[in-house]
């Protein structure tokens, strides 16, 4: 029944979901909570492909996703950091507002 | 080479220095200027009387002609030159002209003495001077064709002297410009002769163009209607004599040249300038006659023909004319145009020497009868109408005197005066003219006029009561001796001069000719000789008595009443004086023609010349216009266009760079999904 | 059937994740997605990664970005529009980009292949395989984690000092 094409449609679901919201929304947090969603869409799909993998002893795509988890984080940690400091300069956080690197 | 003939030069450079050098003095100068001027014809004078002294001692030599002449500047390989002769010619003229000159100089000073422009007058008066004395020693037609112009241009300057009277500036163009046709005429033989002949030298050791060769070759040279070259020169030649001599046609100048002051009158219009045409004759004589001497050949060459026939028709013309004047000058004026017609007739039919005598004669009592009309007119306070003058033969005896002596040598009164011995020449020569006896019959006419209008001038003048003055001036005057003096002097030449040409001794001719002279009584029982002395004598005395019956017996009481020969035949009196209408005639042709044409060269000038340049002009403008608006409009657009393309085109690109960063992630995704795309395409394509 | 049920949680989360307008609300929705795709990790035998990834992204990511949303006032409803404009370009590039992958997913010869049995992994296993195949990954991402550290605290410090 669970069929590799649905784990890697799903996971293309929540890309493309995270994506929009990326690109919709206008409130720089929800931009970063889509970057989250599309990343953990792609760690889906490393280990949906880990698991109906040819050799799935090699735990690449776990060692991968793991990896991915840990930079995830981080990155999230310096982006919220970076939204905080963006806040407290223009105080405000929608994306529009701030757009003073405009050439 | 002797010392004067060497330095011949200074004989007009005298004249022309002291011309030079008032020209620099102030009006207050006179006294320097006057001084300059005599003092100067006065070194020439003595200059020439040693040139005189010279040409009579080698004239006993059987040598003619002494000659200098210097290269003047080079043409090519041509040198151009230029000299002055001393022959007998040239000597007789040159103690004529300087003697005259200097005795009008000082009568000058007299007559100008209130006059502000004292100064002037006497530059200008020197200035003809020096050009008249350079023409007589010219040996070069170029040198002599300068000096007359010269000439002619002091004669303008010194008729026009009063500028200020529109009259005065009127006559002094006239003269000028009827001058200048007959110069016209003369620069055209000039140059056909120089063509012709190669030099314009009278005498070159046998290579002038009035010696034998070039005589020869413009002789057999034949040009249109058969004419030698010669010939169509010497008629060339001849209208310039026309112009500057006064002869019909040309002769619409000298009365009106009365204008001038009475001095001017006397030297330029009665003894020199005038006399300037008949000199020019002279001197080309060869050229006129055919053949290299002074003498007349038995065949008259066809322009001594036309030279005779003009002097013959000019002499009774003018003389008709003198009958009807009123003006004291102006008589005087037509009475020298008649006297020149003698001249010219007289070197028509009697050669040089005839001529020659009668122009060294007439310098004399004309200019001695213009100053003694000068004086008659400064001591009637400048009245110049002879009906409102008389009696002045008690008032001015002096005047009265020598005007009596220069009107006898004038009218040729026998025996004693020049004119009788002069005029007579001529008459002889006229009739024993192989060719015909016309000229000596109008001639002989002209004497009789002569007479009658000389006795009727100075019946007028001096005769009759004193009352017929009008004007409540001052009763006249006798002038100052400055001024009576010369015309002393002059009447003793008038009287004089006779004595070198009568038929007994005829000094003058042989003098010209360089031959010796014998004093034989039997000259006077050549043919024709007596009778026409006779001849001329009552015809003298016809006149005179004419002209004393008419005026003598009945003088008019009043100025205003008419002439006697008015009341007689009122129509040719009106003719004659109009002056046969010429002036007239020439005002409604000639001045009408050259006044239309110089309109129609300004419309000319005005519309198609200066239309063409304003049109080059314009299209210059409309060239440079369209030049600045293709660079403003095209290409300063154009790069400007492309500045401001490239700006918006920066600015439409920049726009991209929003400065949202969800812009740029769009962007992102969609090349992310484009690039999967080909991908998945390339691996399955 | 468990697989409908996560991936039901998932994409509801997900999608109320972006949609609502209180950002507290979304970040829980987003708590739900994290939580359904943990259990989907669980199902797909990557116990460890499902385990690390509620750890880690629930436990920290997700509070740290309420941690944010305080900092940044944002958890009040926002006065103007919540999405951008040009939304509709957004939506519908995502939409492509979603058909691009899922055409790709289509076209592709993954449903071909045969399905491997269950792998039986130990977190021993892991643990060995970090320590020996994967040691520099690991070494480096100490090190990254460290840089994240000191990076964001130094980003986030509020200038206590002026210049002297």
């Amino acid at each position: 029944m669970t069929v590799p094409v649905n784990y890697l449609l799903i996971s293309a679901v929540i890309f493309a979901i995270g994506l929009a919201g990326a690109l919709v929304r206008r409130n720089a947090i929800l931009v970063l909570i889509g970057i989250e969603l599309m990343l953990n869409a792609a760690n889906l799909n490393f280990i949906a492909f880990w698991r109906y993998g040819p050799n799935p002893e090699a735990l690449t795509g776990v060692m991968f996703a793991l990896f991915s988890i840990g930079v995830a984080a981080a990155e999230a940690a310096v982006g919220l950091a970076l939204i905080i400091t963006v806040y407290r300069h223009f105080h405000t956080t929608d994306l529009d507002r701030i757009d003073s690197m405009r050439g | 080479m002797t010392w004067i003939a060497h330095n011949l030069w200074l004989v007009p450079l005298m004249p022309l220095l002291a011309a030079g050098l008032s020209a620099f003095a102030q009006r207050k100068h006179r006294l320097f200027a006057a001084s300059v001027a005599i003092s100067s014809i006065s070194l020439s004078l003595l200059m020439s009387l040693i040139a005189f002294a010279e040409v009579l001692r080698f004239g006993n030599q059987n040598a003619t002609k002494q000659v200098f002449n210097v290269g003047w500047f080079q043409v090519g390989s041509e040198w151009l030159k230029v000299g002055w002769v001393l022959d007998p010619l040239t000597a007789v003229m040159l103690v004529m002209v300087t003697v005259v000159c200097l005795l009008i100089f000082v009568y000058g000073v007299g007559y100008m003495a209130r006059d502000d422009n004292f100064a002037r007058f006497f530059c200008f008066l020197s200035l003809f001077a020096g050009a008249m004395l350079g023409l007589v020693i010219a040996n070069s037609l170029l040198l002599f064709f300068i000096c007359w112009e010269i000439v002619g241009l002091t004669s303008y300057l010194l008729i026009g002297f009063w500028y200020q009277k529109p009259s005065a500036a009127a006559a002094a163009k006239k003269a000028f410009i009827t001058t200048r046709i007959g110069d016209l005429a003369f620069l055209l033989g000039m140059v056909w002769l120089y063509s012709q002949a190669g030099t314009l030298l009278f005498y070159n050791n046998g290579a002038g163009c009035l010696e034998q060769t070039a005589l020869i070759k413009l002789m057999t040279h034949t040009t249109a209607f058969g004419m030698a070259a010669s010939t169509g020169i010497a008629l060339l030649i001849f209208c310039g004599a026309i112009g500057k001599s006064g002869q019909v046609p040309l002769h619409v100048w000298l009365p009106d040249a009365m204008e001038g002051p009475t001095p001017v009158s006397a030297l330029i219009h009665a003894a020199t300038m005038v006399a300037a045409g008949v000199f020019l004759i002279a001197r080309v004589y060869p050229l006129m006659s055919g053949h290299a001497g002074l003498d007349l050949s038995p065949a008259s060459a066809p322009a001594l023909k036309v030279v005779t026939w003009i002097g013959a028709i000019t002499a009774v013309f003018a003389a008709s004319i003198a009958v009807a004047q009123d003006d004291i000058k102006r008589i005087l004026a037509y009475s020298t145009v008649s006297q020149l017609g003698y001249m010219m007739l007289g070197l028509g039919v009697g050669g040089v020497a005839v001529g020659m005598f009668h122009l060294i004669t007439h310098a004399f009592f004309k200019s001695l009868l213009f100053m003694g009309a000068g004086s008659v007119i400064h001591g009637c306070h400048e009245e110049h109408n002879i009906r409102r003058m008389g009696g002045l033969r008690k008032l001015m005896p002096i005047t009265f005197a020598t005007y009596a002596v220069g009107m006898l040598a004038l009218c040729g009164f026998p025996l004693l005066f020049s004119g009788f011995w002069s005029k007579d020449a001529i008459l002889h020569s006229a009739s024993i003219w192989s060719e015909s006896r016309v000229p000596f019959y109008l001639a002989a006419f002209g004497v009789l006029l002569t007479a009658f209008y000389m006795t009727r001038q100075v019946i007028y003048v001096f005769f009759g009561e004193s009352h017929r003055f009008e004007k409540p001036a001052p009763p006249p005057h006798e002038s100052p001796a400055v001024m009576t003096l010369p015309l002393i002097i002059l009447a003793g030449f008038s009287m004089l001069l006779g004595l070198i040409g009568t038929p007994a001794w005829q000094w003058f001719s042989a003098f010209l000719n360089g031959q010796q002279v014998r004093f034989d009584l039997r000259g006077f029982a050549e043919s024709g000789v007596l009778a026409v002395m006779l001849s001329s004598t009552i015809l003298f005395l016809i006149g005179l008595g004419i002209g004393w019956l008419l005026y003598g017996k009945k003088p008019a009481a009043r100025s205003a009443a008419p002439d006697a020969v008015e009341q007689f035949t009122p129509h040719i009196f009106n003719l004659l004086r109009n002056g046969w209408f010429v002036d007239a005639f020439y005002g409604a042709t000639v001045v009408r023609f050259t006044t239309w044409f110089s309109v129609l060269c300004d419309w000319l000038d005005r519309w198609v010349f200066n239309g063409a340049v304003q049109l080059i002009s314009s299209l210059t403008l409309g060239a440079s216009w369209l030049s600045r608006s293709t660079d403003v409009f095209v290409v300063n657009r154009f790069f400007d266009q492309s500045c401001q393309e490239v700006a918006l085109s920066g600015r439409l690109l920049s726009r991209v760079q929003g400065g949202r960063v969800q812009s740029y992630l769009r962007i992102i995704a969609i090349a992310f999904a484009g690039f999967v795309l080909f991908l998945i395409w390339g691996r399955h394509g | 059937m468990s697989f409908a049920i996560f991936a039901v949680f998932t994409v509801a989360g997900a999608l109320a994740a972006m949609i609502l307008r209180n950002l507290v609300h979304c970040v829980l929705a987003l708590v739900l997605a994290f939580t359904g795709l943990a259990g989907l990790y669980i199902q797909l035998g990557a116990q460890f990664v499902g385990f690390a990834q509620i750890l880690i992204y629930v436990g920290a990511v997700a509070i740290l970005v309420v941690f944010a949303i305080l900092l940044t006032r944002s958890h009040e409803p926002p006065s103007r529009l919540a999405v951008s404009p040009g939304w509709a370009t957004s939506i519908f590039v995502a939409a492509a980009v979603f058909g691009v992958l899922a055409w790709s997913i289509r076209s592709s010869a993954i449903s071909a292949l045969p399905i491997s049995p269950h792998p039986e992994i130990t977190v021993r296993q892991i643990g060995d395989a970090l320590m020996s195949q994967f040691v520099l990954p690991l070494e480096v991402i100490g090190l990254l984690l460290t840089a994240a550290l000191v990076g964001a605290v130094t980003i986030a410090m509020r200038e206590q000092r002026r210049m002297k």
